[in-house]
């Protein structure tokens, strides 16, 4: 969704697989597409008989479970008639490299590994074309600082090229931060999406009910595309989107045990764990900071000094030498990497400090063969700048970041 | 004058006998920040960093005169720290605390509409009038007093800027560093307005980030109403996007929120943008020329 997850650093959010997050709309009474996760072939053949006994029919639908929109696109997404194509169809979503618009490199890219398939009920049946696909998604708008809920009767498609095209197909409803959803307005949705009678009446129910799920699980963006309406008039979510507010998770404990670490880079995993923020890029200098906006202004200037980034890291608060190390190890594993900018702006963190890390990291991992820059500013910068330069260690140091850049278009160019 | 801290400000610490609270509470005195008490539920009565803990704010509000608190409270409670300091009437609330749920703050920022009081944060270091009050949790030291008043969404970011301001050997009137959240109780465009309307103010430097419009509406403010120079920089012109699932914050965001988009905005509207955050502080100072 680009804009609101534009900045890595500092709106931090969890995703949710579709079999997790149709497990978090259940727990709220959200009709959903009935369905069992399974990780292995042996798994999905039980789940899909089971799936059978209660849906009265062979059909099913295999779906691969990774962090991604677009599976259908990739070979992802498949419709099975009878157990001997069940096995089959799992046997070769599971295991495969997944390629979708939305992994790595898009569909030319080399894709993500799936580990996980949801053997669901075909919710269209029995009359596929008597059905209805609509579009629903919950967010926070920043500009208004309030909850909305989108939707559109477009659904099934990509809603970006719905709103650009037929922006008055294109719905939203505000929601009042204390008063919450209020009857009304889950009615407005309802009439919006021209329906009436017995769906008209399920689609306030599901309504409601999805907003308590979003507010109840501090979610960040619940996305329900597509939201089917069935031959006989029942509101059912097919697909789901969900993302998790990280910062209110210490409140959901069951919901942050779904985190799938396996969808996430194994060096930012890494990183995470010694309480670096670490986002990895394609440049070739390197940088460790303090700060996200000192980071980003840092990357700005490796660029602006003939150089592209690396990576991003902010060290935090707490910039000593164990962490500083860790960050010059987590940098280093790049082999792109040509040089390091290490930038701390010291206020609370005292720049003698770093600097002794600095070196003794250095002497601990013995051989770092790329040139290292360090400017190190704010509290006792001068004594720092004096360890490092009597070192003797190849590191150039520098006090003003303009000296910094200057060096860094030095070792680049 | 200077805005939203001077000596005269009466400030409590919220979250005073904590860890942070303790530190910073006492960097805060040393600097000589008019530091009247603070507040720890069930600690009432007791003296810390020789001054009173209050069970509650009204109480510090009432016994000390309290108007101004900064916030250091665990982010589980920081939106209710923060809704309690506008019940109690003080005026303007600081907020440090990073990572307070989203849903949180929605619920803050609507219920604070009712009362006549500033938020300044959350997830920010502070506010510092130089040699007068520092409310936050800042380096004292780089600070000088003069006339540029520096607006910033990070902390860090806002001491390089600071820093730069110095060593051209102009000095600051008031620092506000907004905070990086989704939802701030200050934006850009309110900050980089207090400066404007401050006789103590002559040049203001903002600072800004990629995602959300708040600078391309302060440039906009800006054009209409600026009397003074401003300077203005973005992080983030090489920051990667973001994973991407679903398609919906697009719908909501906008084309303007990238770091190009707004340094285009900006310099529409006549402020001094620079690309390289190490030119910062000279663009100012040729700017007032």
């Amino acid at each position: 969704m680009g804009i609101q997850n534009y900045k890595t650093t500092n709106i931090p959010q969890m995703n949710l697989h579709e079999y997790q997050g149709k497990e978090l709309l259940k727990s709220y009474g959200v009709a959903i597409q009935e369905g069992m996760v399974a990780d292995t072939v042996d798994e999905a053949v039980e789940a899909y008989k089971k799936l059978n006994e209660e849906t009265g029919t062979e059909v099913a639908v295999v779906k691969a479970q990774i962090h991604a929109g677009g599976r259908g696109k990739g070979g992802g997404v498949k419709l099975v008639k009878n157990e001997a194509e069940l096995r089959e169809t799992a046997d070769s979503i599971l295991g495969m490299m997944l390629k979708t618009p939305q992994t790595p490199g898009g569909l030319e890219g080399s894709g993500k590994l799936v580990r996980k398939i949801l053997v669901a009920e075909d919710a269209y049946r029995p009359d596929f074309d008597a059905c209805k696909e609509y579009y629903i998604s919950i967010l926070m708008d920043r500009e208004r600082k309030s909850n909305v809920i989108i939707h559109s009767t477009e659904g099934g498609m990509d809603i970006e090229t719905v709103a650009e095209e037929t922006p008055h197909l294109v719905h939203k409803e505000y929601i009042d931060p204390e008063l919450g959803l209020l009857p009304f307005q889950s009615r407005k949705v309802a009439f919006n999406l021209g329906l009436s009678g017995k769906a008209f009446k399920e689609m306030v129910k599901f309504i409601t009910k999805l907003y308590n799920a979003f507010t109840g699980s501090d979610a960040s963006l619940f996305e329900i595309n597509p939201c089917l309406q069935t031959a006989d008039d029942r509101i059912v979510a097919v697909d789901c989107k969900v993302t998790l507010d990280d910062n209110a998770l210490f409140r959901h404990k069951d919901l942050a045990e779904m985190r799938d670490v396996h969808e996430e880079d194994p060096t930012e995993v890494e990183a995470k764990s010694y309480g670096l923020n670490y986002v990895k890029l394609d440049g070739n200098v390197g940088c460790m900071v303090n700060g996200a906006g000192l980071a980003m202004a840092t990357m700005d200037i490796i660029k602006l000094s003939g150089g592209e980034p690396a990576n991003f890291l902010d060290v935090g608060g707490t910039a000593d030498a164990a962490r500083v190390e860790q960050a010059f190890r987590i940098i280093l594993k790049d082999p792109n990497v040509k040089a390091i900018l290490i930038n701390i702006f010291g206020g609370i963190v005292r720049c003698d400090r770093v600097a002794q890390g600095v070196v003794d990291a250095y002497k601990n991992m013995g051989n770092i063969e790329v040139p290292i820059i360090v400017r190190l500013q704010g509290t006792n910068a001068d004594i720092a700048k004096t360890i490092i330069d009597e070192s003797g260690l190849a590191v150039h140091s520098a006090i003003l970041l303009q000296d910094a850049a200057d060096l860094v278009k030095e070792v680049v160019g | 004058m200077s805005v939203l801290v001077n000596k005269d400000s009466k400030i409590i610490v919220q979250g005073f006998t904590g860890k942070e609270g303790t530190f910073h509470a006492s960097q805060m005195i040393e600097y000589g920040t008019n530091v009247v008490g603070g507040v720890t539920p069930g600690k009432g009565g007791q003296t810390h960093l020789d001054r009173p803990v209050f069970n509650t704010v009204a109480d510090a509000v009432t016994e000390a005169g309290a108007d101004t608190s900064i916030i250091f409270v665990p982010p589980a409670f920081a939106g209710d720290a923060i809704m309690e300091a506008a019940a109690a009437g003080i005026k303007v609330i600081i907020c440090i605390t990073e990572g307070i749920p989203v849903q949180d703050m929605v619920k803050v920022k609507a219920y604070l509409e009712d009362f006549d009081c500033r938020l300044i944060g959350p997830n920010c270091p502070g506010v510092i009038t130089p040699d007068e009050a520092k409310c936050g949790i800042m380096p004292g030291f780089i600070h000088n007093k003069g006339r540029i008043g520096i607006v910033s969404r990070s902390g860090t970011l806002t001491y390089e800027a600071v820093d730069q301001v110095t060593k051209a050997g102009l000095g600051q009137s008031t620092c506000i560093g907004i905070g990086g959240d989704p939802i701030v109780g200050t934006t850009t465009k309110d900050a980089v307005q207090l400066l404007m309307e401050d006789p103590e103010t002559d040049g203001i430097i903002m600072i800004g980030e990629i995602g959300g419009s708040m600078e391309a509406d302060a440039a906009n403010w800006v054009k209409e109403n600026g009397t003074k120079p401003v300077v203005g920089f973005i992080a983030g012109q090489t920051a990667p996007k973001g994973r991407t699932m679903g398609h919906a914050g697009a719908i909501i965001g906008g084309a303007d929120d990238t770091a190009e988009a707004k340094m285009k905005i900006m310099a529409a509207c006549g402020i001094h943008v620079v690309s390289s955050p190490a030119e910062i502080g000279a663009t100012m100072a040729k700017a007032l020329k």
